[in-house]
């Protein structure tokens, strides 16, 4: 096992290089540079600025300096200190030597902030946004399911499946503004935009407090960013629960006389869940992604607003940062997923 | 090479599976010796059969030969040409004169494709014939094999097991070929098809003077149709001869073992007899034994056996086996 | 269906009777299932409604969708205040508009019939596309293997890992700011010419191909890895039938079924992707009118005028609706018999 973590932590590698390539040549291939806007800038300042961050350098240099700084790990003995030039991501200590990663270096939207310190900011909430809406799929949608497939064909069957349905179908932008127009318009419960929690986080990521004055931003968007892999996960738990419980080896232990309650947990369950977990890699892509979607149609200060203004504004480094610290997540989390799925299923082994 | 009215002729052929290691660059760790140095030779209009157990190499022989697999080294020749040797379009027309006749009547038959289509499908690639007369070719073909030319139209899932066999025998038999290879042909029909399969099969033989290479695990069956025997373990052969001199004097233990496992319709015989019962498990194809790879299970095995392989020779006139103790 | 049973005349050696009933093949096999579900010919209903409605658009629609009468901004026919009660204090009542016209006076149904024509576009191009390219990849892979399968699959896996939205943002900026290059006799400008000609449709249609085509690889490779080994195919070498026409007529009609069930459930995920798109500004140029940008307009005055938002909403639920009703059928349709001969 320790083998295949090694290979796929290569092949993280792989994928960064490579997603890196594509986005740097695709944000420089377009003509103007982030300093050639409407600021008006006189060209000695514009010249020393694309000087100082090296604009002017050919690209493959350019490129060879962004690989160096950020994917490359950094070994020194000093710890670290926040600058513009030194600000890293990741940074943690092996007895004298400290061990740091993930420089993406300064923004060019502003002359002291680093782009680490936009992350520092937006990201906390896009995460918080992502882990309660999967906190809210995985919740509703296996217990749903579960009812579903033990109920087949009564009401509360065709009563899940139907809200299944309409969760896959309806997309973000469609339930975003339906649930703001009839809670924040109509009733007048919730509020239509913005986020309970600000800076600082506790432990960098999590809300300071957990009252209501934080629950009232977050309903809305998390179900409209949930329900559809809520319904997802429902649809699926169902199938795969109505096909498990016709296996031989549930007949056996109900004939075995073994309650049915204990039939359904002990065995059936474990059972089901495997599929689910497979799709947990790809469903989290399509979480993470959908912060994006939310946030825009709530007016949520995460990443997904901030990326949008930084392409236009041509914000390179926040660009190449935000591209490549998803995909670490992504790939990392897929990793996540197949180890878990090996822990599960004994049939499975990696070597 | 001569090979005097033989219609094949095999030489140490041998077909390795290479077993790979790695993601992006490729390592071979270990092979799979699924046919290691087989030789024998079928004379025109003969039927050999080849039997042994399920994964003794006796089907990827039969690919071997045909090319379906290409062979690790050895040679096959065929009218005295090596196929081995052969590529691409020479291959292609060499093709013609050998076909098969697959195991699985389910999924030998394009599910998507009408009978007619193919049947003739040989027909078409080649350009032996064109339009209409590719079509009663068809139905000849059909009605030889005893099905109704008006089922052409008809799609493989609506026939039976038995009748989709037939099936393939016409595809076979379009491109008018000398050897057809029969890889255990009957084997997933129902016992009472079988027979009727078999007799088609004999039938077709004395009429456009086929060679068969009969591969099967059925002893019975192989004796009914083969004028020659060759009995195969783990990826080589342990005895060859006619027969008759098979089923009447094995010399080699496996096959006295197999043949004793085969029951006689006679309860008073069959009380008293003693059968051979083979311990062990049938070794890994990866590692074969050393020595004579069948001594791990063989109830006469001695030193010999362990430390020298034994050579396939002719031990009586036109028997040949592979064994120290015979 | 009759069905009568016949025996075979005993030519040589043949015995057995056959079913004799209309031929049919796996095809209409399939079609008569799909049929009996009910919920999926309801959304092929809705499917060919829609594409109606994009094709005959310049019939259907009342007024051109770019026509502004300012006067007019935001008025609302009659029953609209009875439907939302909450905008009898302001609203200005017009019967000109049956939906109501929007912040710059122009009347939001034919914009909706407009933009039924950008999302039947995306749902019927983007299969094709990502079925065109992600179809060949795959074949070629699963057929050859080897080194070539290894690094065709090894790309894929590389690509997949690009989260995929962050990718055609980037894209769709790219695309928008380079490519509309307003100097003449540029590939540039020529491709901005083409986009311009196509309603805007050239640059989604590349991002949406782009991105989408990894997964109908993948899928593609691992059915014709699953049939490359079939004895039919086998047999088919014996006969000499070359590569190209094994591709063809013997693996490709036998694994298209799940590929096409899986590209409908995609169509979705396409129209949606279109829309959040508009929705963001990187989509469609108006003034041709998606149902993303609708949304969008109209969920900046959600407030006064819900209506300007809920009825693109709508028609967009329902058309996801229908699509996946009848992936969802087509899947069942093909799905008990392929399982028969395969």
């Amino acid at each position: 096992m320790g083998h295949y973590i090694v290979r796929r932590l290569i092949y993280l590698a792989a994928v960064l290089l490579v997603v890196s390539a594509i986005t740097f040549i695709l944000m420089h291939a377009v003509p103007g540079g982030p300093f050639d806007q409407e600021k008006r800038v006189p060209p000695e300042i514009l010249a020393n600025l694309n000087r100082r961050y090296h604009l002017n350098e050919p690209l493959p240099v350019q490129y060879s300096r962004y690989l160096y700084d950020v994917m490359l790990p950094h070994f020194t003995t000093n710890p670290p200190k926040n600058t513009v030039d030194n600000d890293f991501l990741i940074n943690f200590r092996i007895s004298k030597l400290w061990v740091q990663w993930m420089n993406f270096g300064p923004t060019y939207s502003s002359r002291s902030r680093t782009v680490n310190d936009i992350f520092r900011q937006q990201l906390p909430v896009s995460m918080q946004l992502g882990i309660l809406a999967l906190f809210l799929a995985i919740a509703t949608g296996i217990p749903l399911g579960i009812m579903a497939a033990l109920k087949q064909n009564t009401i509360f069957d065709y009563l899940g499946m139907s809200l299944a349905i309409f969760g896959v179908c309806v997309p973000v932008i469609v339930l975003g503004p339906l649930l703001v127009w009839i809670f924040a318009v109509e009733m007048k419960v919730l509020p239509a935009s913005g986020w309970g929690s600000t800076p600082p986080f506790l432990f960098g990521v999590f809300p300071q407090t957990l009252g209501w004055d934080y629950f009232k931003f977050a309903i809305l968007p998390v179900v409209a960013l949930g329900l559809g892999s809520s319904a997802i996960i429902a649809r699926l738990t169902r199938a795969t629960l109505l096909q498990v419980v016709r296996e031989d080896y549930i007949r056996t232990a109900r004939a075995k006389g073994l309650l049915e309650r204990l039939v359904i947990t002990r065995h059936a369950l474990k059972n089901s869940l495997i599929p689910v977990i497979t799709i947990l890699g790809p469903l989290f892509a399509a979480l993470v992604t959908g912060t994006f979607v939310t946030e825009l149609i709530f007016g949520i200060p995460g990443m997904g607003r901030y990326f949008v203004t930084s392409i236009t504004n041509r914000d390179y480094p926040v660009i190449m940062g935000t591209i490549l610290l998803y995909s670490v997540f992504l790939v990392i989390a897929n990793l996540v997923v197949d180890i878990l799925y090996a822990y599960l299923d004994p049939r499975i082994r990696y070597d | 090479m001569t090979t005097n009215g033989d219609l094949l002729v095999i030489q140490n052929l041998v077909k390795h599976f290479p077993i790979m290691r790695g993601v992006i660059f490729q390592k071979q760790i270990g092979a799979v010796h699924a046919v290691d140095d087989v030789s024998f030779s079928i004379k025109k209009g003969e039927t050999l059969g080849l039997v042994g157990e399920s994964g003794c190499g006796k089907s990827t022989t039969g690919r071997a030969i045909l090319q379906l697999y290409r062979p690790t080294s050895g040679h096959v020749y065929f009218q005295g040409v090596d196929l081995v040797q052969l590529k691409g379009k020479e291959l292609r027309k060499v093709r013609r004169s050998m076909q098969m006749i697959f195991q699985d009547p389910y999924a030998s038959l394009n599910p998507r494709m009408t009978v007619g289509e193919i049947v003739g499908e040989g027909l078409y690639v080649h350009q032996l014939n064109q339009g209409k007369e590719i079509q009663d070719k068809v139905d000849a073909l059909l009605e030889k094999v005893g099905l109704d030319p008006a089922y052409a139209n008809r799609y493989p899932h609506e026939f039976s097991g038995g009748q989709r066999q037939r099936i393939g025998v016409a595809r076979a038999l379009a491109v008018n070929p000398l050897l057809v290879v029969c890889d255990e042909p009957i084997s997933a029909l129902d016992v009472s098809i079988q027979a009727q399969v078999i007799n088609l099969l004999e039938d077709l033989q004395g009429e456009f003077g086929l060679t068969y290479l009969f591969i099967a695990h059925d002893l019975s069956m192989v004796r009914h149709i083969s004028q020659r025997v060759a009995v195969m373990y783990l990826g080589i052969i342990v005895e060859l001869t006619s027969r008759n001199e098979m089923y009447l004097n094995p010399l080699h233990p496996y096959t006295q073992a197999l043949l004793s496992a085969v029951p006689v319709p006679d309860a008073r015989i069959e009380r008293k007899r003693q059968r051979i019962i083979l311990t062990g498990e049938v070794p890994s194809p990866v590692k074969p034994p050393s020595g004579c790879r069948f001594r791990t299970r063989c109830p006469l095995a001695k030193q010999i056996c362990t430390d020298q392989k034994p050579e396939f020779r002719e031990v009586a006139p036109d028997h040949f086996a592979a064994c120290h103790l015979v | 269906m009759t069905a009568e049973i016949k025996s075979i005349p005993t030519g040589t050696h043949a015995g057995g009777a056959i079913l004799t009933h209309k031929r049919e093949n796996l095809w209409q096999d399939a079609f008569r299932r799909l049929l009996r579900n009910r919920a999926a010919v309801v959304g092929g209903v809705i499917v060919i409604i829609l594409a109606l409605t994009a094709i005959l658009a310049d019939l259907i629609a009342l007024m051109p969708y770019d026509e502004q009468t300012l006067v007019d901004q935001n008025k609302v026919p009659a029953y609209m205040v009875k439907l939302f009660p909450s905008m009898k204090p302001y609203a200005k009542i017009s019967d000109k508009y049956p939906m109501g016209a929007d912040y710059v006076g122009r009347d939001l149904y034919s914009r909706m019939v407009y933009g039924s024509r950008i999302s039947m576009s995306i749902a019927l191009i983007g299969p094709l596309i990502s079925l065109f390219i992600g179809v060949i990849y795959g074949s070629i892979s699963g057929y050859f293997g080897g080194r070539v399968d290894n690094v065709m699959m090894r790309i894929v896996d590389v690509l997949y890992a690009f989260p995929g939205l962050l990718f055609i943002i980037l894209l769709m900026s790219f695309f928008r700011s380079s490519l509309s290059d307003p100097t003449p006799g540029t590939l540039s400008y020529m491709l901005g010419q083409l986009d311009a000609k196509l309603g805007g449709m050239l640059f989604i249609m590349i991002g949406i191909g782009l991105t989408a085509w990894e997964t109908m690889a993948r899928m593609t490779r691992g059915q014709v890895l699953s049939v490359r080994e079939k004895e039919y195919i086998e047999a088919a070498h014996m006969l000499g039938v070359s590569d190209l026409r094994i591709m063809f007529r013997h693996i490709l009609p036998n694994i298209i079924g799940p590929l096409i069930v899986v590209e409908t459930l995609a169509i979705p995920g396409y129209i949606a992707l279109e829309a959040f798109l508009s929705f963001i500004g990187l989509g469609i140029n108006p003034p041709m009118p998606s149902w993303g940008a609708m949304i969008a307009d109209g969920s900046r005055v959600i407030r006064t005028y819900p209506n300007q938002a809920i009825f693109p909403a709508l028609a967009l639920a329902i058309t996801m609706f229908a699509f996946n009703f009848l992936g969802d059928g087509l899947r069942d349709a093909l799905e008990p018999r392929l399982r028969g001969t395969q």
